[in-house]
C-alpha cells in the first residue's frame, strides 16, 4: 500500500543522505523525495511516498525514527490529509493540437505559464492521480517533457506536525 | 576562560570524559592531536600495528568493561582500515567513538592526499557520526558522542576532524558542558508496566516456558535480574551467542546456547515452548532457522530497548520495549509483592522432558581412538586450566562455535567474541582491549590457524606492553567452517579451504618475543595447557593441532525448524 510519511528533521549536512541512505541499505523503496526547511530554520520538513505492508512501514517507521537527526516523523496516510504535487510540464502545440492542449488545461484547471509558437508549458498542481490523468489526457506522444516536485503533505483539521 | 586549540580541547575532552586508553595509530591528519596527546598523562594512548586491530582493542576493553572504547585513525586508509571493526561493534551493540582525522576543511572534495569520505563511507556502520565544522563545536560535538554511543542501543559513533580545525596556533574558549541536550535523541528509560504487567501473567500461566537471553542482558547489566528471575520462577534459560554469561553456564538451569549450533535441549526446548521470553535478543537468523516454522507453539514476550529489533524477523504477542534490566527488575518485584506461583506439576513434567533431551545429546562427539587431538577437547582442556575463570575471546569459525558449547562462562563479559557480523581477526585485538582494562585477570584467545593470521601483526603490540594473553590457536589447517560447508552442502569439494603452507607458529611467537608451543599430542595436552597458564608475565602462543575432519554439531538443517537438526555426520533429528 503507497504511504505519505512526512518528517521534521534536524536541517543539517549529511541529515539527508542518512535517511536516503537508510532506505537503500534496508531494502526500501523510495517513490518520490521532497525536502525543504520550514518556517524554523534549523529544522526541514522531509516527505516521502513509499510502498508496504503493515509490518515493512512498521519497520521503516521504526528505523527513521532510530537516526539521530529525525526530531519527528508522522505516517500522513494513517489518517485524512491532503496531499499535493506540482508538475511543469512542456507540451507540443502545433495545428489543431494548440486548442485541444489549452482545453485540456483548463479542464484539469492547469496554468500556460509560457508560449512558444510550437510548445506550450503548462504548470499543473494536484494529487499524483490527478496528474496522470492529465498526463493521459493530452496523450503521451505531445508530451516533450516533464518535471515533478514529488508529493508533499499535510494532515486535515487540527493536527500539526510541529516541535 | 581557558583558551585551548582545537588538538587540546579533543584531548580535554576525552581527559573530561574519563578515558583510560586510546587505541590508535597516528598519521597526517591528526598529528595536532598526536602533539596534544604527548604533552599530557591522563589518557594513555596505545599505538596497534593496524587501525583494524584499534577498532577490535576498543570494542573488546567496551565489552569487558561497559564503558565506550575509543579509537583514534588518520584520515584516508587509517579511518578506512577502521570501518571493519566499527561495523563490528555496530552489529553487536557496542558503544564506541571513533576519531578520525580528515583533510583540511578548504581541500575536502578535491581529493587531496589521504581524503575519503569517511562520513560517507562509515553512515550504514555507525549510530551516529559527527563532522566537525567549527572548532568552537568539539566540545559539544565529543560530549554528544559519548552520549549517543552509550546510551539506549549503543553503538559506535564516529567523529571526523578536519586537519586545520586542530592547529595550535587557533584557540577557542573551553569549556565542558555538563549535561546533553537533544531534541531529536531521547532513548527509552523505562518499559510500560502495563506491558509488563501482561507479561508477568502471560509467565505465570505458562506450562513449557523458556527464557531466551540475548546480549542485551549482557550489554544492559541485566543478568543479576535474569538469573534472580529464573530461580525465581525455576524456568529454564538458553542464551545467544553473544548473551552466553548472562547467565550461569554451570547453573542446573542453564540449557547452553541455542540456535544454528545450539545444544539439543536448547533448541528442542524453544520448538515444544508455550511462552518465550525473549530479553536482549533479536531473534536473528543464526538463532531462528526459519522464520515461518519458528517455535510454532509459543507465544513471544519480547523485551528490547531497541523499538525496531521487536517483531522485525519474529512477531511478538507482548512487545517491550525498555532497558532489559529495567523491565526484568520491575517483573521480579511485581512476582515478590503480588505473589503467584507458576505452574509447578507443569513446570516438573517439562523439567523432565527437557532433562531427557540433555541426556540423548549433551554435546557429545566421537573422541579419536588413535588420539588425534578433538578441538572440542582443547576447550575442555582450557575450561579445567582456567578453573572456568578466564576472559576468553574468540575469532570466528569452528572454534568459536566450540568455545561458545564447551567453556561454561559464569558471569557477564568473561565471554567476547564478533556474534553479528562474524569477524576473523577480532580474537587477539579484542584481548590486547580486555587485558588492557584489566591486567591481572587471565584473559584467554580462542583461535585458529586462518583467523590468527588476520591481525597476527598484533603480537608486537603485545610485546611492547607487556600483555601475558594466551593464544589458543586450535588448528586445524583448513578454514573449519567453510570446509564444514563444503563437506555438507558442496560434495566435500573444499575449494580454497585448506591453509598449505602454514607460518612455524612457534617461530613466530618467538620471533615477536613471545613464547611458543607446539601440541599435537592429546596426551600433552593438559600439561602444556598449565605451562602456559603458569607463564603469568608472558604472552604464549599455544598452537595445537587437531583432526581437520571435525565438524560442529549439533547444526541446524537449513530451512527447517528450530528442531531440525545434525546431531553428527550421520543421525539428524
Amino acid at each position: 500500500m503507497r504511504r505519505i510519511i512526512s518528517i521534521l528533521m534536524e536541517n543539517e549536512p549529511g541529515a539527508l543522505s542518512r535517511v536516503v541512505g537508510l532506505f537503500s541499505q534496508r531494502g526500501y523503496n523510495i517513490e518520490t523525495l521532497t525536502v525543504a526547511p520550514t518556517e524554523d530554520e534549523t529544522l526541514s520538513r522531509l516527505t516521502m511516498t513509499t510502498n508496504g505492508d503493515d509490518n515493512k512501514i512498521e519497520q521503516i517507521t521504526k528505523h527513521l525514527n532510530k537516526l539521530i537527526e529525525v526530531v519527528k516523523l508522522v505516517d500522513l496516510t494513517e489518517g485524512a490529509h491532503i496531499e499535493r504535487e506540482i508538475m511543469l510540464m512542456k507540451v507540443k502545440a502545433t495545428g489543431a493540437q494548440r486548442a485541444e492542449v489549452k482545453r485540456t488545461v483548463d479542464i484539469f484547471r492547469g496554468q500556460i505559464v509560457d508560449v512558444t509558437s510550437t510548445v506550450y508549458t503548462v504548470q499543473l498542481t494536484g494529487t499524483t492521480d490527478k496528474l496522470e490523468a492529465f498526463i493521459n489526457a493530452v496523450g503521451e506522444t505531445q508530451v516533450l517533457e516533464v518535471v515533478r516536485s514529488g508529493v508533499s503533505g499535510i494532515a486535515r483539521g487540527e493536527k500539526v506536525l510541529s516541535l | 576562560m581557558e583558551m585551548l586549540s582545537g588538538a587540546e580541547m579533543v584531548v580535554r575532552a576525552l581527559q573530561e570524559e574519563g578515558v583510560e586508553y586510546i587505541f590508535g595509530y597516528p598519521g597526517g591528519s591528526v598529528l595536532h592531536i598526536y602533539d596534544a596527546l604527548f604533552q599530557q598523562d591522563k589518557v594513555s594512548h596505545i599505538l596497534v600495528r593496524h587501525e583494524q586491530a584499534a577498532t577490535h582493542a576498543a570494542d573488546g576493553y567496551a565489552r569487558a568493561t561497559g564503558k565506550p572504547g575509543v579509537v583514534m585513525v588518520t584520515s584516508g586508509p587509517g579511518a578506512t582500515n577502521a570501518i571493519t571493526g566499527m561495523a563490528t561493534a555496530f552489529m553487536d551493540s557496542i558503544p564506541m567513538v571513533v576519531l578520525s582525522g580528515q583533510v583540511r576543511s578548504d581541500w575536502i572534495g578535491d581529493d587531496a592526499f589521504q581524503e575519503t569520505d569517511m562520513i560517507g563511507v562509515s553512515r550504514p556502520v555507525v549510530k551516529h557520526s559527527f563532522m566537525v565544522r567549527d572548532p568552537k563545536d568539539i566540545p559539544e560535538i565529543v560530549k554528544k558522542a559519548f552520549y549517543i554511543a552509550s546510551t539506549g542501543r549503543p553503538g559506535p559513533v564516529l567523529i571526523d576532524i578536519p586537519k586545520d580545525h586542530t592547529a595550535p596556533n587557533k584557540t577557542f574558549p573551553f569549556e565542558y558542558p555538563k549535561k546533553v541536550k537533544m531534541r531529536s535523541y531521547a532513548p527509552v528509560t523505562r518499559g510500560h508496566s502495563g506491558q509488563i504487567r501482561k507479561a508477568v501473567e502471560e509467565l505465570l500461566k505458562a506450562k513449557r516456558p523458556v527464557i531466551y537471553a540475548g546480549g542485551g542482558v549482557v550489554q544492559g547489566e541485566a543478568s543479576e535480574g535474569l538469573t534472580a528471575l529464573a530461580h525465581k520462577l525455576n524456568f529454564p534459560v538458553t542464551n545467544t551467542l553473544m548473551g552466553l554469561g548472562g547467565f550461569p553456564g554451570e547453573d542446573r538451569q542453564c540449557l547452553g546456547m541455542l540456535g544454528m549450533h545450539g545444544t539439543y535441549e536448547a533448541n528442542m526446548a524453544m520448538h515444544s515452548a508455550d511462552v518465550i521470553l525473549a530479553a536482549g535478543a533479536r531473534l536473528d537468523d543464526r538463532v531462528t532457522n526459519n522464520v515461518k516454522k519458528f517455535c510454532p507453539g509459543a507465544k513471544i514476550i519480547h523485551i528490547d530497548i531497541d523499538p525496531a529489533s521487536i517483531s522485525k524477523n519474529i512477531l511478538a504477542h507482548i512487545p517491550i520495549v525498555g532497558p532489559v534490566k529495567q523491565v526484568l527488575d520491575d517483573m521480579l518485584e511485581m512476582l515478590n509483592e503480588h505473589g503467584g506461583e507458576p505452574d509447578q506439576k507443569a513446570l516438573e513434567r517439562w523439567w523432565q522432558e527437557i532433562e531427557g533431551w540433555r541426556e540423548f545429546h549433551g554435546l557429545r562427539y566421537e573422541v579419536d581412538e588413535n588420539g588425534q587431538m578433538k578441538p572440542q577437547q582443547v576447550v575442555q582442556a582450557l575450561y579445567k586450566a582456567t578453573n572456568g575463570d578466564a576472559y576468553v575471546t574468540s575469532d570466528v569459525g569452528q572454534h568459536q562455535m566450540f568455545a561458545a558449547q564447551f567453556y561454561k562462562y559464569k558471569r557477564p563479559r568473561q565471554w567476547i567474541n564478533s556474534g553479528g557480523l562474524g569477524t576473523m581477526g577480532f580474537g587477539l585485538p579484542s584481548a590486547m582491549g580486555v587485558q588492557f582494562a584489566y591486567p591481572d585477570a587471565v584473559v584467554a584467545c580462542v583461535t585458529g590457524e586462518g583467523s590468527i593470521q588476520m591481525n597476527i601483526q598484533e603480537l608486537s603490540t603485545c610485546l611492547q606492553y607487556g600483555l601475558p594473553i594466551k593464544i589458543i590457536n586450535i588448528n586445524n589447517q583448513a578454514l573449519g567452517m567453510v570446509r564444514q560447508w563444503q563437506d555438507m552442502q558442496y560434495g566435500g569439494r573444499h575449494s580454497q579451504s585448506n591453509m598449505e603452507s602454514l607460518p612455524d607458529f612457534v617461530k613466530l611467537a618467538e620471533s615477536y618475543g613471545h613464547v611458543g608451543i607446539r601440541v599435537d599430542r592429546f596426551e600433552d595436552l593438559e600439561g602444556a595447557m598449565n605451562e602456559a597458564f603458569s607463564l603469568k608475565d608472558r604472552l604464549v602462543f599455544m598452537d595445537i593441532y587437531v583432526d581437520p575432519n571435525e565438524h560442529v554439531y549439533p547444526m541446524h538443517i537449513a530451512e527447517g525448524s528450530m528442531r531440525d537438526m545434525w546431531l553428527s555426520k550421520t543421525e539428524r533429528t
